[in-house]
């Protein structure tokens, strides 16, 4: 049998991150973007946010959001230097920046969140 | 019976034939193909979002003082600005996404296939109750 | 005086060219005319020298596949009255991302290499003998992998990927098809032996889902469709492989 590929696992992480990136990403950005800071909606107080993202479940979520995202991100900004700007030949430097950038994002994700007070 | 077939070797290199190669602009070249590479640039949106939420969850952890300082910097007009367009991309990112989705899961119900207007009429839904369940929980104070 | 259509014809003559160059030439603009009948009379009354390929021209041999005006086109198919109005000449040129050999004809060898390479026939462990009569095979089972098995090889949809373009690895859409439309087939055992050359790093991976060669199918195949659905098949194996490491197989 050849050789196992490591394509299937990235590619698997990076549809996971697509899905979760398509379906709450927007209201996110919106709220957080554009809603809160331009006025157009009362922005929840210092005092209830903290207390959310304390909840365990909640720095789950925002880990694996966080995690999931930057991996989709990673693949498919890979390929568009592949395809879009035809730099096969810096395939090995492309990998690790777009993977080890998701990689730090998450370890950095990580960090805020376990040590979250 | 799985005997491999010895193929015809053909000669790979002619030097008569002619090859052009594929132009470094070649997504500028049509529509389509812009547009793909619109959808493929909306992953570094999303990256950026979550760079944000992140500093939002540094800001956080840092006090009152630190969150208001963060409260501020979101409000600079080149941060909205930013936002807005990031907005766009994500949009962009989950409109298209739940387009191909019918087509990269055949999901067959009693023998035949649904079709694709059911599966994306189904994420719409599930997009607008999730916005609505996360709005709820993120803007009580 | 009947009314004329211009068009301009890629010509490439390997024994007197460095490159290719368009010719401009007028052909009468008969409603029923499609492009492949203009190539036929510029061929029979204005110029001998002209090369394409042809043969069924109702759209099911998979021969005429052209370029025309930066699409790719069965050219039996296409209907010169449908440019009539449009402004500039008709551009016909050889299929993108093929080497091309003279005129308007391009060299296939390489499709038909990944095409072998995906073995596009039906695999058994063991040949049922005719004496036990036919395989049996429901509707629903027939629709599962029908749509795949309509692709006339006509590689509209390899002039249409930009990956294939651009990477001379990728297997390309059409061959992924006929992958899966054996893999799909119920009389079929054969889906590990492909997954070996689908799954290796560029065998399908560097399909970004464009899209583009199921908007230029004719056939309507939905060779994008089908690639998406292996990447999820070929995944599910690798997971299962590697949690199951004897037991997959």
């Amino acid at each position: 049998m050849a050789k196992q590929s490591n394509e299937p696992v990235l590619w698997a992480l990076f549809s996971a991150g697509g899905v979760f990136a398509a379906f709450v990403i927007p209201v996110h950005l919106f709220l957080i973007g554009l809603a809160f800071p331009l006025g157009w909606i009362p922005a929840p107080g210092y005092e209830y946010l903290h207390a959310l993202v304390r909840l365990p479940l909640a720095r789950l979520y925002v880990f694996a959001l966080c995690f999931l995202a930057l991996f989709h991100w990673a693949h498919r900004f890979r390929y568009t230097l592949y395809d879009g700007l035809q730099i096969k030949h810096l395939n090995e430097l492309i990998f690790f920046c777009c993977y080890g950038g998701a990689i730090l994002g998450t370890v950095w994700a990580g960090y805020l969140l376990w040590n979250f007070r | 019976m799985t005997e491999t077939r010895q193929h015809a070797r053909y000669t790979e290199y002619h030097p008569r034939w002619y090859r052009s190669r594929v132009s470094t602009w070649w997504w500028l070249s049509r529509w389509p193909y812009l547009k793909f590479i619109l959808r493929e640039i909306s992953s570094v949106f999303v990256a950026w979002f979550v760079v944000v939420l992140l500093l939002q969850i540094r800001a956080l952890s840092r006090g009152s003082e630190a969150y208001a300082a963060f409260e501020r910097w979101l409000q600079n007009p080149l941060i909205v600005l930013l936002n807005m367009i990031t907005l766009f991309f994500v949009v962009f990112h989950t409109v298209t996404w739940f387009n191909v989705a019918p087509r990269a899961m055949a999901i067959r119900f009693r023998g035949k296939r649904v079709p694709d207007f059911w599966i994306v009429g189904a994420n719409y839904a599930a997009w607008a109750a999730v916005s609505l369940v996360l709005t709820w929980f993120l803007v009580r104070s | 005086m009947t009314e004329t259509i211009s068009l301009e014809v890629l010509r490439y003559s390997p024994e007197r060219d460095a490159e290719p160059s368009f010719q401009r030439y007028d052909v009468p603009l008969r409603k029923d005319w499609v492009v492949l009948d203009a190539l036929n009379y510029i061929k029979d009354k204005v110029d001998g020298s002209l090369t394409f390929r042809w043969s069924c021209r109702m759209g099911i041999c998979g021969s005429c596949g052209m370029m025309v005006n930066g699409e790719p086109k069965l050219t039996c198919a296409t209907f010169l009255s449908n440019y009539a109005r449009e402004q500039g000449p008709l551009r016909v040129q050889p299929l993108r991302y093929f080497p091309v050999i003279r005129d308007l004809v391009v060299e296939i060898t390489d499709f038909m290499t990944k095409l072998q390479s995906v073995k596009p026939w039906l695999i058994r462990n063991e040949e049922k003998p005719i004496s036990e009569g036919e395989y049996l095979q429901t509707p629903e089972q027939l629709d599962r992998y029908k749509q795949f098995s309509m692709c006339i090889n006509c590689i509209l949809c390899y002039a249409a990927c930009p990956v294939y373009g651009l990477d001379p690895v990728f297997i390309g859409p059409a061959g992924i098809a006929l992958a899966q439309r054996y893999n799909m087939d119920s009389r079929d055992e054969g889906a590990h032996e492909r997954m070996d050359v689908l799954a290796q790093h560029e065998g399908i991976w560097g399909c970004t889902f464009v899209g583009e060669c199921t908007k230029v199918c004719p056939k309507h195949v939905d060779p994008a469709g089908a690639i998406q659905q292996y990447k999820l098949t070929a995944t599910i194996e690798r997971f299962k492989s590697f949690l199951m490491p004897r037991g997959a197989k």
